[in-house]
């Protein structure tokens, strides 16, 4: 069996509010494979944003170790976060983030340039962007475009460099039932027909059951 | 891809790019203005005192190159020079002040041309009685004067005779006695102008005037050494003015990029938090947020030396005869760099802020 692309083990993150400490993240242990598409259910408060901003480099862990294909996330420097950001990680938020100035197809393209790469696409990815059915909207700036055309480009833009992990925060929290199916089953397809490794971060049980598994936290730890 | 997302961000937000290339230009066209104003009146002067046509200049003892109007000079002293050897003809002018940096000129007309050459008048012609005047084409222009009409000078009204081509002496010209009365000082001169056989002795007749014992103290000029005193450094004060205009410029243009930029930032902060997520380098934020002000600089700079023609225009027609405002192509490289300078100074820390900006708070930023 081949080693999972993202191991945590006694994973702890500390938040300091005023004088007062916030145990966010109290010991977990999880491990995925590679081209697994993992659902984290749990409610508001769990933890499971801040094992999200871990594993996307965007803050670092108070203790224990996150190794994400390879890298050690604990013992980075912001630097290295955000390297990690750049090589490892595409992150799909549930307000989409797009950059309001740029059309859809500059909005991918920025992930590209950002990551040092050559700006035209490959022919697989206009097949990735036909799948996305955004092929046609792409000279369109994210304000005349749907919720749910926004958070495919969003998809789109966070696979453009081929992450070894696709981050999803909610990616359907602000859409309607029939943008939030289109959604999933884009990124079930991505998992699919790319092998695409896959964190989503859910409320909702019906969107967490689009995975292979679904892990539960509460109180900052994995209970089942 | 940068260069089209920093064109997007300025397009996107139309009245902040506007401000802030107002702001840059206002600090060029400031610079601009005052450096070709400063350097249009000492040119002019420069223009005028050529026009005399004299090879040499001798002026009272203890003058300044400002001190036009001080009528000390003994006239019986022309009666002197005219016997030095090379000199072919002496003769000189008593001045008086007439408003700001202008003063009338007193002279004796037939000397005065025979050194100059012919007044060449375009209207009217010379003076032919009591209480006349004459005028050169620019002061009858900004005053709107024609042969016939009316200037006060001294609570007295002067007929205008005749409107001469500019660039002799002065822009207003009374008979030599007329201004010596006028100034209680009869049989004195302010400055006396001497013409040398060949312009090839001017350096040994001055060399000559200045070892005699009778005129010692008197400042003698060769014409070449009297034109390099119309200089910047020749006015007192006008450096170190010139030097405070160009800070405020600066400043002001520091000031509004900064808070233009340190807005932008705070109106952007989602957008950096976005960039961050995507594994933007701080570098890379940076120079996006520098090549926005550079843009705005640029812009700004273009706009502000376009101004600057239109306050030349004003210049020239409105603010009196002593004001001539001239371009200074020169000063547009060094006005450009300022404002560069300034404009990147103010992104600076509103620029290091956003780079600094923690990514999650940035991305969760409402």
């Amino acid at each position: 069996m081949s080693k999972p692309i993202i191991e945590i083990r006694d994973l702890h993150k500390v938040y300091r509010v005023g004088d007062l400490s916030v145990e966010a993240l109290r010991g977990v242990d999880l491990f995925v494979e590679r081209g697994e598409f993992l659902s984290i259910v749990g409610p508001s408060g769990s933890g499971k944003s801040t094992l999200f901003h871990i594993l996307g480099g965007l803050t670092p862990p108070s203790s224990g170790s996150v190794t994400i294909d390879g890298v050690d996330l604990s013992h980075l420097t912001d630097r290295g976060r955000t390297q990690m950001r750049k090589e490892k990680v595409g992150f799909v938020f549930q307000r989409y983030n797009l950059l309001p100035t740029l059309s859809a197809h500059d909005n991918i393209c920025i992930a590209r340039h950002i990551a040092g790469k050559p700006l035209e696409h490959d022919p697989a990815f206009h097949d990735i962007l036909k799948l996305l059915g955004i092929d046609h909207r792409l000279d369109h700036k994210p304000r005349a475009m749907s919720g749910g055309e926004q958070q495919r480009v969003a998809i789109a833009r966070a696979i453009v460099n081929h992450p070894a992990i696709l981050l999803a925060d909610e990616p359907t929290g602000n859409l309607d039932t029939a943008n939030s199916d289109a959604v999933l089953g884009v990124l079930r397809d991505l998992n699919q027909r790319l092998g695409q490794t896959i964190l989503m971060i859910t409320h909702n049980p019906e969107a967490a059951a689009y995975g292979h598994r679904m892990v539960r936290m509460r109180d900052g730890a994995i209970v089942g | 891809m940068i260069n089209k997302l920093v064109f997007e961000n300025l397009k996107h937000r139309p009245v902040r790019t506007l401000l802030s290339v107002c702001a840059v230009a206002i600090e060029v066209t400031m610079i601009l203005t005052l450096v070709g104003v400063s350097r249009g009146v000492i040119e002019e002067s420069q223009r005028r005192a050529r026009g005399v046509g004299a090879d040499i200049w001798v002026r009272p003892p203890g003058s300044s190159l400002m001190s036009f109007n001080s009528v000390s000079m003994p006239e019986k002293l022309l009666g002197f020079f005219e016997t030095q050897p090379h000199v072919t003809l002496a003769t000189g002018s008593a001045n008086s002040g007439a408003g700001i940096l202008e003063s009338v000129a007193g002279v004796d007309f037939a000397k005065f041309e025979q050194l100059s050459g012919p007044l060449r008048f375009l209207k009217g012609g010379p003076i032919t009685g009591p209480n006349e005047i004459i005028i050169d084409e620019r002061y009858a222009q900004q005053k709107k004067l024609k042969p016939g009409g009316v200037i006060n000078l001294w609570n007295r009204d002067w007929k205008v005779a005749g409107i001469y081509e500019s660039g002799k002496l002065s822009r207003m010209m009374l008979p030599l006695e007329t201004v010596q009365d006028l100034s209680g000082a009869a049989g004195k001169l302010s400055q006396i102008f001497l013409k040398v056989d060949d312009p090839a002795n001017t350096a040994s007749v001055v060399a000559a005037l200045k070892a005699n014992p009778q005129l010692a103290g008197y400042p003698i000029y060769s014409v070449e050494e009297w034109m390099s005193l119309f200089s910047v450094d020749g006015v007192p004060g006008l450096r170190p003015f010139i030097a405070v205009v160009i800070a405020l410029g600066v400043i002001v243009g520091f000031l509004v990029v900064f808070l233009s930029m340190y807005t932008a930032v705070l109106e952007r902060t989602r957008e950096i938090g976005i960039l961050k997520s995507l594994g933007a380098s701080p570098g890379y934020i940076l120079g996006i947020l520098l090549r926005e002000t550079a843009i705005l600089a640029l812009t700004g700079a273009v706009a502000g030396i376009a101004v600057t023609y239109g306050t030349r225009y004003i210049v020239n027609t409105y603010t009196g005869p002593a004001f001539t405002q001239i371009i200074v192509p020169d000063w547009w490289p060094t006005t450009t760099v300022i404002a560069l300078v300034g404009a990147l100074l103010g992104t600076l820390y509103p620029g290091l802020k956003a780079v600094r900006q923690d990514a999650l708070e940035a991305i969760s930023y409402e």
